[in-house]
């Protein structure tokens, strides 16, 4: 028994992909498929749900489309969208292997650079997680109707300037899946917050685990789907009874979800024996490596180095200040973060990470002085309180 | 001589193409071409910055660089308009802005 809802999630996004592709045009496919759940809500429950309801749910919103096309007198190209429609007819519903998968024609106009980050993200959730703007709007703090807006305007966008929804050619493939991998990781870090936001770290994870699914040569798209699921394995620990963030070290492991670190791991694996390196693999393997029961120190702060080679940032190279000093001591690590002290004056986590070495130098006076600064440049919360604990669990300076 | 106009408008609507205009210059041989562009939402900005093309959203906005010639193209997607404007010496250094030209019902 198929439920509408649970159609839904799997079959909005690609039936919104295959009408889109047919009509380069993203409003309409949205409206047409949105109309033929509308049409599921009200029948379904009465008549039962048809035995296919992916195929169901696309001929129908195929005939809503073409249903909104002849009621529009003034939409251009009336006549050519029509026969496209007519051209590519759906297969027969009983045939469920033949149902074409255009996602990922639709993941690469979404993410496509010519659209402002802001808004390859909403399109990416609206039309392919099929959340609804107000829930996209909520998820990011803004107003729906800012939100409303900014959908509008990208949709507009990628019809007037003639966005392509197709898969790109093999020589831009690099460049453009780079955009989309940028696009979905910054989806996930919005989600794990803190504060985390549950809803976009599982919308993150099914768009990443089909993307690996679509481009199962891909180490990078692997190493991407490997890193978001070991990251969102520690959901249930990260953050205490309080709300208040627990440290790695601290963590219950016992609340770690096993299966999505071994999901994870299978993905890594497969991305690693493609040996084609890349940051989101190193970095899906340090956070493997951080699942082990005994952390291998010295092996995290080696990839750190690699990640350093491959991506080179400043905030690269405050991770890896922090793991070198677990491996080799802290004031190893405070003489890397020290030399990033100007590049990263604004970043309350240079502070933090330099408050907990000098902490851990018995060097109070120098680490309250650190978390006092953390403190005031801290974005979240639940981050200020946890700096506030630990400045207030310094012993008195002398 | 050969002119290009190029219509700087305050706002918007004002730079929808004067039909009456065109038509007139079309009528004393006068007009080479003439096009209404999309809103100025719908421009994309293409860089070239060592092997790398940058592709963004958006007019380009600064005045240290002067316009220095226009091409108006017939492409498939926008996708190769900036491949198109990738290979323009002027993406180098400067950028290349890609604007829609309004199209008509055909």
């Amino acid at each position: 028994m198929s439920s509408v809802a649970t159609v839904f999630r799997e079959e909005f996004g690609r039936s919104v992909a295959v009408l889109a592709r047919t009509l380069g045009d993203l409003d309409l496919a949205e409206d047409a498929v949105q109309d033929a759940f509308a049409t599921a809500v009200e029948r379904w429950p009465r008549d039962g749900a048809p035995a296919n309801p992916g195929a169901w749910i696309l001929a129908t919103a195929r005939n809503r489309a073409i249903d909104r096309i002849r009621r529009d007198r003034a939409l251009a190209g009336k006549r050519e969208l029509l026969a496209r429609l007519e051209r590519e007819a759906p297969p027969a519903p009983a045939d469920d292997d033949a149902l074409p998968d255009e996602r990922l024609a639709l993941v690469f106009a979404c993410c496509h650079p010519a659209l402002a980050v802001d808004a390859q993200v909403a399109l990416t959730l609206r039309l392919l997680g099929g959340l609804t703007t107000e829930e996209v709007a909520r998820a990011f703090l803004v107003p729906e109707a800012t939100m409303a807006q900014r959908l509008v305007r990208a949709k507009k966008k990628v019809r007037a300037a003639g966005i392509p929804i197709r898969v790109p050619p093999p020589e831009a493939l690099p460049d453009r899946l780079r955009a989309v991998h940028a696009t979905l990781y910054l989806v996930f870090n919005q989600g794990y917050g803190p504060p985390p936001r549950d809803e976009l770290c599982d919308e993150a994870i099914r768009l990443t685990r089909l993307l690996a699914v679509l481009l199962p040569d891909e180490p990078e798209t692997l190493g991407l789907a490997a890193l978001t699921l070991l990251h969102d394995a520690r959901r249930a620990a990260r953050l205490d009874a309080h709300g208040d963030l627990v440290l790695l070290e601290d963590q219950d492991r016992s609340l770690w979800d096993e299966a999505r670190i071994a999901e994870g791991r299978r993905l890594l694996d497969r991305a690693l024996a493609l040996y084609r390196p890349g940051p989101y693999q190193v970095q899906g393997a340090i956070a493997s490596l951080h699942s082990e029961p005994e952390p291998d120190r010295r092996r995290i702060a080696a990839l750190y180095d690699r990640l350093a080679e491959l991506a080179p940032s400043p905030v690269v190279e405050l991770n890896r200040a922090v793991a070198v000093a677990l491996a080799e001591g802290p004031s190893t690590g405070l003489a890397l973060l020290d030399a990033l002290a100007d590049e990263l004056d604004g970043y309350h986590l240079l502070h933090a990470a330099r408050a907990d070495l000098l902490r851990r130098l018995d060097r109070p006076g120098k680490a309250a002085e650190a978390y006092r600064r953390a403190l005031a440049l801290a974005p979240s919360e639940p981050e200020r309180r946890f700096l506030a604990g630990r400045l207030n669990e310094l012993p008195n300076e002398g | 001589m050969r002119y290009l106009l190029l219509v700087y408008a305050a706002v918007e609507e004002a730079a929808a193409l004067d039909t009456r205009l065109a038509l007139e210059l079309a009528e004393r041989g006068g007009l080479l071409a003439a096009h209404e562009l999309e809103p100025v939402t719908t421009a994309t900005s293409v860089r070239v910055r060592g092997a790398a093309t940058l592709v963004a959203d958006g007019p380009f906005a600064e005045t240290g660089e002067r316009l220095g010639g226009v091409y108006v193209v017939d492409l498939e997607s926008l996708d190769e308009a900036i491949a198109v404007a990738a290979r323009l010496p002027a993406a180098r250094d400067g950028v290349v802005e890609i604007r829609p030209v309004v199209r008509r019902e055909g």
